[in-house]
């Protein structure tokens, strides 16, 4: 083996624009990358270009009307993001929620889980070379969205949870449905794992890259998977139940390296975790006690003016700890809403993990950490 | 050889076979059309139906809307999502960037209004305040089959294209009014 000289192999830095059009930053997040040879030096994240003034535009609607623009927050969980807004608004206002649209809620929560970690899934794929998983990923994801589509004939966005409960029960033959995705997605697991989780190729790209310590992740207040995969046991569903989590039965994946692959694998096995939320729901649902037909909470007016208070709610949505703080004024339109968006936090960590890897593996981690630029610059 | 012969409009078949005569506008016309190729260029939420429009389901690729991730290689841009001001710039830069013919399809009620934004300050209240926009498709988000639509319309418009009369697919883009200042 020769030596090599260090003198010999030094050369001059490069400074490389990372976005924001570029097809592996899922939307429009720039990097600003200092590059020396292959080696990252020094990588800024550049956030902002897709800022919509989102928390100033809640100032300016009803309470009913600011749900709309919860689901542009982050669009691939859209229901997440209604769900922690309407908690937040019901804890403002002191409105109860009826048992059925709790577990309504929690439904289509999960399933919005799984579709949201398909798409990880599939571009995750495509960003390491492989496209075919991409394939399988939104054929399941369609799945999903049919059933949405069911419930309140949105897609991708959809405001079916409302302030005080669901806009509507579940419609004829939707259960039945929903059971045979279910049934019909479980064993899929298994045949992504042998699409991708053990592709060799896959696995060099991902294992020991994106090395993010347990302790380094709770510095920099990463939440969600990205946390989990770095094997720190929080999770919302766990350690704050909301809506009617305490009563059903699951486990919170946990990662042991938190490197990239450990990360990705969290989401893979959370969706295993989602689908039997999903079937417990549906059990509960297909009973007589949560009464059918209940699903918004009685005398909950078009406008209406929650006294002088602030609330914060919060859910574990698909990319970590989603929160809404509100404050009321005692008027017909919040007084400042803020959201803690985890991808926004979740994307301050790339500035020290992103130092000393290999400028191929910018799109690796960064794929790991699965972020959405509608929460992050909001 | 039959697809090119059943879509060529003005097509001769000479006796014998082997030779067919057409005009260059029908030839040129008719490659135009059945490679469409937009650039990989997701800004917000229509993005994803974008994403869901390539995919199993929808397929775009049987259209010959094949996806490039450089503008350079770019025929049309799908302005998928809301443009922040702070976007405008770059966008206003890979507009520049893609190779003449260039179309652009503004996707969602934000690239074509502001949408839901439309009292934000922070948002441009529609693409076509800075770049020239070939077809709008209205939604939030619109759906795959709407992108599809949006994206007939744009041949149909492509099928009018004269090379004696310029390059551009209407009178005014012949006229070179496409370059921005």
């Amino acid at each position: 083996m020769t030596q090599e000289t260090p003198a010999a192999l030094k050369t001059d830095q490069m400074f490389i624009n990372f976005g924001p059009q570029h097809p592996s930053t899922h939307g429009v997040l720039r990097i600003a990358l200092t590059v020396e040879g292959e080696v990252v030096i020094k990588g800024d994240p550049d956030v902002g270009f897709l800022h919509r003034g989102m928390e100033k535009l809640f100032e300016a609607r009803t309470y009913p009307q600011a749900l709309v623009l919860t689901d542009r927050l982050d669009y691939t969980s859209a229901m997440h993001n209604n769900l922690a807004y309407c908690l937040a608004v019901e804890r403002l206002a002191g409105i109860q929620v009826p048992p059925r649209a709790q577990y309504i809620r929690v439904l289509v929560a999960e399933l919005n889980r799984i579709a949201s970690h398909l798409v990880f899934f599939g571009t995750f794929g495509v960003d390491m070379g492989a496209f075919t998983p991409f394939l399988y990923a939104f054929r399941e994801r369609e799945m999903i969205l049919d059933l949405f589509e069911m419930l309140c004939g949105g897609r991708l966005l959809y405001s079916y949870l409302r302030i005080g409960g669901v806009s509507a029960d579940l419609p004829a033959g939707w259960t039945e449905k929903c059971r045979e995705f279910v049934n019909f997605f479980k064993p899929m697991l298994g045949d992504y794992d042998t699409l991708l989780s053990g592709n060799p190729i896959f696995q060099s790209r991902t294992k020991g890259v994106g090395f993010i310590s347990a302790e380094k992740a709770v510095a920099w207040g990463l939440s969600g998977p990205a946390l989990r995969g770095s094997g720190v046991n929080y999770d919302v569903r766990k350690a704050d139940p909301y809506c009617v989590y305490d009563k059903l039965n699951f486990t919170v994946p946990l990662g042991t390296n938190g490197d990239c692959f450990d990360r990705y694998y969290c989401r893979m096995r959370e969706m295993g975790q989602s689908a039997e939320i999903v079937l417990q729901c549906l059990d509960a649902l297909s009973g007589a006690e949560p009464t059918p037909g209940e699903v918004i909470a009685k005398g909950v007016p078009k406008m209406f003016k929650p006294a002088a208070a602030q609330a914060y709610s919060h859910v574990e949505a698909s990319r970590g700890d989603l929160g809404f703080f509100a404050v009321s004024d005692g008027g017909l339109n919040p007084y400042r809403m803020h959201v803690r968006g985890p991808s926004f936090i979740n994307v301050a960590i790339l500035q020290e993990i992103l130092v000393g890897c290999k400028i191929a593996d910018v799109v690796a981690i960064l794929g790991s950490l699965d972020i959405v630029l509608g929460e992050v610059d909001r | 050889m039959g697809i090119v012969l059943d879509n060529l409009s003005k097509i001769e078949n000479l006796p014998g076979g082997g030779i067919a005569l057409a005009t260059s506008d029908s030839l040129i016309n008719w490659a135009r059309t059945s490679s469409v190729w937009p650039l990989t260029f997701g800004l917000a939420c229509c993005a994803i139906e974008m994403m869901a429009a390539y995919a199993s389901r929808f397929d775009f690729e049987r259209m010959g809307v094949f996806p490039r991730p450089t503008p350079r290689q770019a025929d049309v841009m799908f302005v998928a999502g809301t443009v922040a001001k702070k976007m405008a710039d770059p966008i206003i830069r890979i507009y520049k960037q893609m190779p003449e013919p260039k179309f652009v399809i503004a996707m969602g009620g934000c690239a074509n209004c502001g949408g839901p934004f439309y009292d934000s300050y922070s948002v441009v209240k529609g693409v076509d305040k800075i770049i020239p926009v070939d077809v709008y498709l209205p939604g939030c988000p619109p759906r795959p089959e709407a992108l599809m639509y949006a994206v007939i319309k744009l041949q149909e418009k492509m099928k009018k294209m004269t090379v004696k009369g310029g390059h551009g697919a209407t009178p005014l883009q012949a006229a070179g009014s496409r370059k921005l200042v």
